[in-house]
């Protein structure tokens, strides 16, 4: 671990400029995963801006009705708050679904959209990859890579994102928003991951210097009916294997409003638009589940030891939204 | 050193349960691991492992090291002191040992270097900006029933490689019903809580060692030889230790480099080993690939038994996990086949972990068992019951104590197991399918000869010293129950020192042989002084001790199939949509001798059971074909069983009494471990009807079973 200098900002111009002042600052909120790869030399800042004493940590409702969630909202603040329990379910048993009671008491919001893939090779210094050392390789592709994409990747990388929170923030459509010097902008939660292609070292479309200042969750009724389940390989303390935010809202028997999302499938959280459009309109029966989950994987690209991912993504979907369009109709 | 708490045993503690002496030395810190102690002028050392699977150490470039801050020296190959080249320890001829003395890499993860610097942390850096260069060469790391470059060694110290009598094929082919299976189990690791260290200097003409070691004495001895030193003087102590699980019972590179230091810089030195280095610096469980052929009559009566099993090992050392030898005591057969074959590969060597041999071996024989007892229409106890010898099947000699099927018969009560639907995949519980299963369980009873000191001291209480080791198993509360009761002295008048080389010869923590063994010496010594003191010897202002040593004894005891048994059950619950498995229950019944400390022991046994579960659903080393290297080296990749994963688990035992054995005692070290997986698996088989033989059972060979994944793993 090298040496590096520590700086707690004092307010949010303070943090932008001392991360403008030097390139190889990054941001700290909790520091569960940033740590972790200094420690084993993926990570070299030079420099820490610690950003826990910035006005962040509050969870508000906006004007039009949805939440505004600061970036140091810490993970277990976001999944005990009521708003979030009443109103995106899902969205709190994500975020309860992920690390440990430990690590989310210190995991951040932003932190935990920033988070780095747990690729073994990625964490691995000595192996080639193309997200940590461009143009090095990938060793997932013809090694270990039982946990990788099937959505989404690219010859170059086939890591998946670790996040199970922003799997369900992408299901309700979260806006990132942040400040730059220039002034503040915002990313649309599909935006602000980039697709895989040639440079999955760029994983985000954060302009540089910006700093993640929140999320806000437009209101989003079909919410209130949602539900976030995680597989893994064991029954907690591990990343998800295949995940699933999903919300129903059926009227008259057919299929209002619907969201999915897949996690562990892609480089990104995967919003499952087609499968979104399969059902929407029709009916609320585990054929047309199966039928749009089948949609949506329709264009996988599986690798030799991860197809299992298709049968379980359909599985989950169907029995998820099973499971809420019975309790819809209760 | 912190001395153990002594707080008040009840007289006649053998046999009461009674939490650990230690324990709230433990809790509250005061308690010393080896990376604890504090050393004037205290240097620190970090190591650095090869980043190649195989090849040659072109360079080390170790002066921009040198001029960083605090760093007092770089070991490698070019410089470090030279150690004894034929060594050959406890456990035989050792190449593992050979640290920085030639420039062959045979494996990633290779100990190349070490940095010494004032503090851990400028070690650490120096360490990780240093630059090694190789010349690589082809690595091998295909694991493979096949492999050309296996062969079955003349022995391993679980027996020969090969044992047979009669005609299998012949047998084989008399059968009505022939199971023919292949099991398969990955790379395993021990990851004690407490990551290796040492720190070593020298005193008053005596090398000062304090390491986390099983075995105290063990260590000093092999220590000594292998710097070329007189045994005497090397003092060496590991009072307490956070888990060994047989990685801490050979000397490893820690303790040899942070030996090297002290000697080069005439100052105390101390190395710890990082999590990732805990895998390829002290041993594993290697990969095996099993086969399991089983001939029976119709009525379930085994004709044939064919066991063949491959482990791997590396290039430095013959290390046979002894998988196939676990059906030579177990299982009668007209033709009896078992045979352990080992693989050289690239790749660090394996070495003991807890129930080496029975854990896997038990793993595919048990499952073995259960597929004939569906094919025979039996229920598996019966299946079991019908097979069970009256003599050794290898050995033909008489068992000590054999109440294998008491356990199946206690166990079946109380798991309910007689109101068991034999059919599988027909139980349900909402998204979960629901299975119970059961196996076998046992393990060799071995005894060391051991010595052992009792003193009676001037003021009326009595000191016992022996070089045993208590690593987290509770062994010096029961010592000290022993010595209680064989002095016949109030608990409050004796103490118990242990983990002290000084104290003398003693077996290690290891092989669930400990508490048999150090316990016997301890009885002997304290039982004559016991004598002596009633028959009215003075006791000298410098106390009255009596030395034992249980050579004699050990030796003397009648040759006989002396075991540990158990009977495993497990229920689980299989999610055949997403492949998730949760054990439900466990429940393990033991015929394990005499129990001397109720608390501790069932903390033993169900930590073998969980052992077991975590074997059979979580752990996998994962080692990548290009690189040689492990995939998931750290303990967010390689996965133990969560708490979430435990469920309520029951282990108890019936009374096992050896009326000839002079002690009673037999190992519950491993027994728990052993069968538990295997428990598991037929629990899936139940619930699911498909039947996994490769482990872990994981959710994507659940999705995706054996059969239909052609050419994959």
């Amino acid at each position: 671990m090298r040496e590096f200098r520590y700086e707690r900002a004092a307010d949010m111009a303070g943090a932008l400029t001392l991360l403008a002042a030097e390139p190889g600052a990054r941001p700290l909120g909790g520091g569960t995963n940033l740590v972790d790869l200094m420690k084993n030399g993926i990570e070299r800042p030079a420099l820490l801006v610690d950003l826990r004493d910035l006005p962040l940590g509050r969870i508000e409702p906006t004007a039009d009705g949805g939440l505004r969630i600061g970036a140091t909202v810490t993970n277990s603040d976001l999944a005990a708050h009521p708003d979030v329990r009443r109103r995106y379910p899902a969205l709190a048993q994500a975020v309860l679904a992920g690390a440990s009671g430990q690590l989310r008491n210190m995991a951040t919001v932003g932190g935990n959209l920033l988070q780095r893939t747990r690729c073994g090779y990625f964490t691995d210094a000595a192996a080639p990859c193309n997200k940590r050392s461009p143009g090095s390789g990938c060793a997932a592709l013809t090694g270990e890579h039982r946990n990788h994409a099937v959505l989404g990747a690219s010859p170059h990388c086939v890591a998946v994102h670790p996040s199970d929170m922003a799997v369900a923030l992408a299901a309700f459509d979260a806006v990132v928003v942040y400040e730059t010097l220039d002034g503040p902008g915002e990313l649309p939660l599909a935006e602000f991951y980039r697709p895989v292609d040639s440079n999955p070292q760029l994983e985000t479309a954060l302009p540089p210097g910006a700093l993640i200042t929140g999320v806000v969750l437009p209101p989003a009724p079909v919410a209130a009916a949602s539900r976030y389940r995680k597989v893994r390989e064991r029954a907690s303390y591990a990343f998800a294997i295949g995940s699933l935010a999903a919300a129903l809202d059926i009227r008259d028997g057919i299929v209002h409003d619907v969201r999915l999302a897949f996690g562990a499938v892609a480089s990104r959280p995967w919003r499952a638009r087609q499968a979104e459009r399969a059902l929407t309109g029709g009916p609320a029966d585990a054929a047309a589940f199966a039928a749009a989950a089948d949609a949506e994987l329709a264009a996988a690209r599986p690798l030799p030891h991860n197809g299992y991912k298709l049968p379980l993504m359909r599985n989950l979907a169907v029995s998820v939204l099973t499971e809420l369009a019975e309790e819809a109709a209760r | 050193m912190t001395p153990a708490t002594t707080t008040g045993l009840a007289p006649r503690a053998v046999g009461t349960p009674h939490v650990r002496l230690e324990g709230r030395d433990k809790v509250t810190g005061a308690a010393r691991y080896a990376a604890d102690f504090p050393a004037d002028g205290l240097a620190h050392g970090w190591i650095v492992t090869s980043t190649v699977a195989r090849g040659r150490i072109a360079s080390v470039d170790d002066l921009p090291a040198l001029k960083m801050p605090g760093v007092l020296a770089v070991l490698h190959h070019g410089n470090a002191p030279r150690l004894k080249e034929d060594f050959a320890g406890t456990f035989g001829p050792d190449a593992t040992t050979q640290i920085l003395q030639h420039d062959r890499v045979p494996h990633a993860g290779w100990p190349v270097a070490c940095v010494v610097a004032e503090t851990p942390e400028q070690a650490r850096e120096a360490a990780e900006t240093l630059v090694v260069t190789y010349d690589t060469e082809p690595h091998d790391v295909d694991f493979r029933p096949g492999h050309p470059a296996a062969y079955t060694p003349d022995a391993s110290p679980a027996g020969p490689g090969r044992a047979e009598k009669g005609d299998v094929e012949a047998e084989l082919a008399a059968s009505d019903v022939v199971v023919d299976a292949h099991y398969s189990t990955p790379e395993l690791y021990h990851n004690a809580m407490e990551p290796h260290a040492a720190m070593a200097y020298w005193d008053d003409g005596r090398l000062e060692v304090v390491d986390t070691t099983q075995g105290a004495y063990a260590t000093a001895q092999d220590l000594a030889q292998l710097f070329g030193l007189d045994p005497a003087s090397v003092h060496l102590r590991s009072e307490h230790v956070g888990g060994g699980f047989g990685s801490k019972a050979q000397v490893r590179a820690h303790l040899i480099l942070a030996v090297m230091a002290t000697n080069l810089l005439g100052r105390p030195v101390r190395i710890a080993l990082t999590r990732p280095q805990m895998f390829s610096l002290i041993g594993h469980r290697s990969r095996t690939a099993q086969r399991v052929r089983l001939g029976a009559g119709t009525d379930g009566r085994l004709r044939a038994l064919e066991h063949t099993a491959l482990s791997a090992t590396s290039t430095l050392r013959e290390f046979v996990e002894p998988s196939a030898a676990y059906g030579r005591t177990m299982y009668d057969a007209n033709g009896h086949r078992t045979v352990n074959n080992v693989l050289p590969l690239d790749v660090p060597t394996p070495t003991y972990m807890r129930a080496p041999g029975e854990a896997p071996g038990s793993f595919a024989m048990e499952c073995a068992l259960d597929e004939l007892a569906e094919r025979c229409g039996l229920d598996p106890i019966a299946l079991r019951a019908r097979n069970e010898p009256s003599v050794g099947p290898v050995s033909g000699l008489p068992y000590a104590g054999h109440r294998l099927l008491d356990c199946f018969a206690e166990g079946a009560r109380r798991f309910g197991w007689a109101e068991r639907d034999p059919r599988p995949g027909v139980r349900r519980d909402g998204r979960w399918l629901i299975g119970t299963g059961t196996a076998a369980a046992s393990f060799f009873t071995g005894v060391f000869p051991v010595t052992a000191a009792v003193t009676a001291n001037a003021d009326g209480t009595f000191t016992v010293r022996i070089t045993a080791a208590d690593i987290g198993t509770g062994a010096r509360t029961a010592l000290t129950q022993l010595a209680v009761e064989a002095l016949d002295v109030e608990p409050s008048r004796v103490r118990l020192l242990i983990a002290d080389s000084d104290f003398g010869n003693a077996w290690l923590a290891g092989g669930s042989m400990g508490t048999r063994s150090w316990g016997w010496a301890i009885q002997l010594a304290a039982r004559e002084l016991r004598e002596r003191l009633a028959l009215g010897a003075a006791v000298p202002a410098d106390g009255l001790t009596v030395r034992s040593d249980t050579e004699q004894a050990v030796r003397a005891l009648a040759a006989a199939e002396r075991h540990a048994y158990g009977a495993q059950f497990a229920e689980v619950a299989v999610d055949p949509g997403t492949g998730e498995i949760r054990v439900r229950r466990m429940l393990g019944i033991f015929a394990a001798g005499r129990i001397v400390n109720p608390l501790t022991a069932r903390s033993q046994l169900t930590g073998g059971m969980i052992w077991g579960l975590s074997a059979a659903l979580h752990e996998e080393g994962i080692r990548d074909a290009a690189s040689g290297a492990l995939v998931n080296a750290d303990l967010a990749g390689y996965h133990y069983a969560a708490h979430a994963d435990v469920p309520a688990i029951e282990a108890d035992w019936l009374d096992d009494p050896d009326p000839d054995d002079p002690v009673g005692i037999k190992g519950i070290g491993e027994i728990g471990a052993v069968g538990s997986a295997a428990a598991v698996a037929n629990a899936v088989w139940h619930a699911t009807g498909v039947r996994h033989r490769d482990l872990p059972i994981r959710p994507d060979r659940v999705l995706i079973p054996e059969q239909e994944r052609a050419g994959h793993s």
